[in-house]
């Protein structure tokens, strides 16, 4: 229900900074994900990541992209009234995410716009970044998103 | 021949199609993306997208998915040719991500990635990069999702 959302596209202003995680990244959800869409043997087994150039038992990039997403719908994109996203514009994996590794990091509001085209609907660009519990950038994304006006249905 | 070599550009790559069930993508959702639209059909219908559909993240998973069935035909054909595969390695990321059309409950969507570029790296000699467009088409023609793809390849 729109009228029950904390942050509508007026919230969205640059320089707005919604903290990430911590979002601890097991073994189990690892190959869990690989065996379901990315069964590569780094991302399935312990040794075979080991021989690899990841290092070890090491996440899936896509499962990285669905992590962040996770963090960013816990974060602030439920207490929205976002209305999800048209694209990404890049997708860096910098490092490897290994099995243990605890996430955490920031989504900052780049700049925002309402849509002439949609009215009501306004168009805000993010930048995200994920960091390991060694504060090592792990991976790094800008991208749109839709988000309702609070004068078409929103309120706080 | 090196696996490298095997890589032909301009080359359109058929990954097949993949039809998402609501059961699936309310699974996917539920893990990864639990917005209203991904995960209940009548708060779709007051959406932006009118309908239950797929997280985005979810149709470029499913593409990773149909990559690595592909390859491992391709991989069963080059050995059978007396050549030697190439070993996929690690990707440097993905640019101009678009979904373009919402994925429905029901869509199937064909998954196709063109080989646009592959060179040596200076920093690793044993390994070289491959690029590529990837566009995924709906059951009516329609272009659903597309992405430029890296990926790290032996030489």
């Amino acid at each position: 229900m729109l009228e029950n959302k904390k942050y509508a596209f007026e919230d969205f202003t640059p320089g707005t900074v919604f903290h990430l995680g911590p979002y601890p990244v097991s073994a189990e959800e690892i190959i869990a994900f690989a065996s379901e869409f990315d069964p590569q043997p780094m991302h399935l087994d312990e040794d075979a990541g080991k021989q690899s150039l990841l290092g070890g038992l090491a996440a899936s990039g896509w499962h990285t992209c669905c992590m962040l997403m996770r963090m960013m719908i816990d974060s602030f994109v439920l207490d929205s009234a976002s209305q999800g996203a048209p694209g990404v514009d890049f997708v860096q994996w910098k490092k490897p995410v290994l099995a243990g590794d605890i996430l955490h990091g920031t989504s900052t509001v780049l700049s925002s716009r309402p849509l002439q085209s949609r009215p009501g609907l306004g168009l805000v660009q993010m930048r995200q970044e994920l960091f390991n519990q060694r504060d090592e950038l792990v991976a790094a994304s800008e991208n749109p998103f839709f988000v309702l006006l609070r004068d078409k249905g929103v309120s706080s | 021949m090196s696996g490298f070599d095997a890589y032909e550009i301009g080359k359109r790559q058929d990954f097949g199609s993949h039809t998402f069930t609501a059961e699936e993508i309310i699974a996917f959702a539920k893990k990864y993306d639990p917005q209203s639209f991904h995960l209940d059909a009548e708060a779709a219908r007051d959406s932006l997208y009118g309908g239950l559909c797929a997280s985005g993240w979810h149709t470029t998973a499913i593409w990773m998915k149909k990559n690595l069935e592909h390859r491992d035909a391709w991989t069963a054909q080059l050995k059978a040719e007396g050549k030697v595969p190439p070993v996929m390695g690690p990707s440097p990321g993905i640019t101009n991500l678009k979904w373009l059309r919402p994925v429905f409950a029901g869509d199937s969507v064909h998954y196709f990635t063109t080989i646009t570029s592959k060179r040596k790296l200076r920093s690793k000699p044993l390994w070289g990069i491959i690029e590529g467009h990837t566009e995924g088409i709906n059951q009516n023609g329609d272009k659903v999702v597309c992405f430029d793809n890296a990926v790290l390849e032996s030489l």
